[in-house]
């Protein structure tokens, strides 16, 4: 059970201060005004510094960002270079805190990023973006300021591209993107991007928002980081609210806080809720007395589910969970890379399925689904599948009393609803994998 | 050379020996060649399992490359026929039947190929190794055609070329078969 | 009486992007790997017995995708 939240740090964003109050992107004048030049000087003691300040991935996986340095670095040494790929691409359809990090303080991003560059002995930085959002225009001009005042970029040593990945969900994991940045498709490989990514080099491939905390722990250190978050997880977070709340939007609060108060900064829910989807969409439902647990990977352990991207969408008890679920499973197992024989198989048949016991009163369908989710998870080259079995899992948990239901013919509420949780139109078939 | 194995041999032992060779090294070939379609196909019963088949398109296809080179050793050794040894791997440039000998040539070097890309196969990249390999649907119909080409003179030849193009052309049905049941159907 | 058997410090780890379910591997190390409704093999995380080690190494070699490792150190 981690610590209480240590709100002692004095409650304002850090990340996205500037452009709450300014309502634009931060010129790199303002940002210099605000944060200061860049702190090359934290460079040569960086990963310890991370690590002290104990930054995890704010990508999904929440892993030890100092750790992450460290490996990169010396795997690096150990090949004869190393890249940086700054992952923005972010697929997740319920998630939007990078793409406005993106465009509201890219230079915090860039910023971590050359910091995180210089460190693990990288001369190359790729920031990857969302196709279609027009960032890549806001952040390549974003460098070229940059170049033009002779902020970082070529003044030291490195040089900065910028790339739109596919669309596919699978395309933003990080192997996916190492390989495609490296002229590949975006497609999950076998070998972690931290041994072999970018060109066969040690590539570490960091989330956007990681980064711009990482730019702002170089230059006020480790203990200013941990004023704010747990110990086990420090710092703030971006979390994307969804759903059924008043004010849907990107909302950055300390780690620890409890997903009652995620709500309640989103304007509260606009309905009784049903449950909550935390993570993203191959995340957890939870139900509502789990939102009392603080939203830290730690606590939300024992409920199965994790912060994860920092998703959070809220279902109204008229909405119907499972059609929710088959929905977006369909989805997802049309997103997959079409490499590992369990996954191109197993999530198509999970979804079916879902899809049975959902409206065709199929009880043996359940059975098949629950043998199916045991049989596909940990099988594919990536975790894709593993967060298909997370979906379905938790749905037929929080959603128990729903399945009965629909297995006994009697009618569900939310049948008809507009979607809660939308899915994408899938990349039209000339987009490809590269 | 013949001079010192004189009882044993005669003028025509190595010319028979190329023909014997040449024959038996095509129905092996053909044998291989079908054991790898099937293995595509992944065509296999309860009695058969597919490791076996796999395994044995491994060994038949060095055993036939081990015969192939004495064919190619023999018609060398042969001094009815002036053959250099470049014409076995360099096609056409032979004053012997240069058409259907350089068909040979042709066969033979796509043959090494496969067996040296294969027996070297952890060193090369996956694509390599598999565009490669994809030429042995070159190699055995230009084998074929050297064997029709230059070895026909007898009806019992022909014999030999029949059942090695019936065992190809039964694997590759199979192939074509097994397709639509082979569980890596990848979706579109 | 349960009679201990020896392990060796190997785990055998399949590429799921290389393989293509010929299901050899099951054919000749069944102990270790079994196959899923789609023929794609499920392979135990436990550290490889010395006494199928040979079986490993075969069922390793045979694979037409060379998607089966046996790797030094246990897990993924």
């Amino acid at each position: 059970m981690s610590a209480p939240p240590l709100l002692r740090y004095d409650g304002r964003p850090r990340l996205l201060g500037g452009w709450l109050a300014t309502g634009r992107a931060a010129s790199l004048a303002e940002h210099t005004r605000v944060n200061g030049p860049l702190p090359l000087g934290a460079v040569r003691r960086l990963p310890e510094t991370v690590t002290s300040a104990g930054l995890r991935g704010r990508g999904g996986a929440w892993f030890p960002t100092g750790r992450k340095l460290k490996t990169v670095a010396r795997n690096g040494r150990a090949a004869g270079g190393s890249h940086v790929v700054v992952n923005g691409a972010e697929s997740e359809p319920a998630a939007g805190k990078d793409k406005l990090l993106l465009g509201a303080t890219p230079h915090l991003v860039l910023d971590g990023a050359e910091l995180a560059a210089l460190a693990v002995g990288a001369t190359k930085v790729t920031v990857c973006v969302h196709r279609g959002t027009g960032l890549a225009r806001t952040v390549e001009a974003a460098i070229a300021e940059r170049a033009a005042a002779g902020w970082g970029g070529a003044s030291i040593g490195l040089s900065l591209a910028v790339l739109e990945p596919p669309r596919w969900y699978v395309s933003s994991e990080s192997t996916a993107l190492a390989n495609f940045v490296g002229g590949g498709e975006g497609k999950p490989r076998d070998v972690s991007a931290y041994r072999e990514g970018v060109g066969g080099k040690p590539t570490l491939v960091s989330n956007t928002e990681t980064l711009a905390h990482l730019g702002l722990i170089a230059r006020h250190g480790p203990d200013w980081f941990r004023m704010a978050g747990t110990g086990e997880a420090p710092g703030t977070a971006l979390f994307t609210v969804s759903g059924a709340v008043r004010a849907r939007g990107v909302y950055e609060l300390p780690v620890g806080v409890t997903g009652n108060e995620i709500l309640r900064v989103a304007g509260g829910a606009t309905e009784p809720l049903q449950a909550v989807l935390v993570g993203g969409y191959g995340g957890s439902w939870m139900s509502p007395g789990a939102l009392a647990a603080p939203f830290t990977p730690e606590a939300l352990a024992p409920l199965s589910a994790s912060p994860g991207a920092g998703v959070v969408v809220a279902l109204p008890v008229g909405a119907c969970g499972l059609v929710e679920t088959v929905r977006v499973a369909a989805w997802l197992a049309s997103q997959n890379a079409r490499q590992c024989g369990p996954c191109f198989n197993g999530l198509p048949a999970i979804a079916d399925d879902l899809a049975r016991v959902t409206w065709a009163r199929d009880r043996t369908a359940l059975d098949r689904l629950r043998f199916r989710m045991n049989m596909v998870n940990g099988r594919g080259a990536c975790a894709h599948p593993d967060g298909v079995v997370k979906l379905a899992s938790t749905a037929l948990r929080v959603f128990g009393a729903c399945v009965d239901r629909h297995l006994h013919g009697q009618g569900c509420p939310g049948l008809y609803r507009p979607p809660m949780l939308p899915v994408p139109a899938p990349p039209s078939p000339s987009e490809g994998w590269k | 050379m013949t001079g010192l194995a004189a009882p044993l041999l005669t003028e025509s032992t190595y010319w028979y020996l190329t023909r014997a060779s040449g024959f038996v090294s095509l129905v092996l070939l053909s044998v291989a060649f079908a054991l790898g379609l099937l293995t595509a196909g992944r065509v296999w019963s309860p009695r058969w399992p597919r490791f076996v088949t796999e395994s044995l398109h491994r060994s038949m296809s060095l055993t036939a490359v081990g015969l192939v080179f004495v064919h190619v050793l023999a018609i060398l050794l042969d001094d009815y026929v002036k053959i250099d040894p470049i014409d076995a791997v360099v096609p056409f440039v032979s004053s012997y039947l240069p058409f259907w000998l350089g068909l040979g040539a042709i066969a033979f070097d796509v043959l090494l190929a496969l067996i040296i890309t294969s027996l070297l196969r952890t060193r090369l990249s996956r694509a390599a190794w598999r565009a490669v390999h994809w030429l042995a649907y070159l190699c055995w119909p230009v084998a074929l055609a050297h064997t029709i080409g230059i070895g026909t003179d007898r009806l019992w030849v022909l014999g030999v070329v029949a059942l090695s193009v019936f065992m190809v052309i039964a694997a590759g049905v199979y192939r074509v078969a097994g397709w639509r049941r082979v569980a890596v159907r990848r979706p579109i | 009486m349960e009679v201990k058997t020896q392990q060796s410090n190997q785990t055998l780890h399949v590429n799921m992007i290389e393989c293509d379910g010929h299901g050899m591997c099951a054919e000749l190390v069944p102990e270790l790997i079994g196959l899923d409704e789609w023929g794609y093999p499920v392979v135990s995380a436990d550290p490889v017995p010395r006494h199928l080690t040979k079986h490993a190494k075969r069922a390793v070699t045979l694979c037409p995708m060379l998607a089966l490792k046996l790797v030094d150190r246990p897990g993924r």
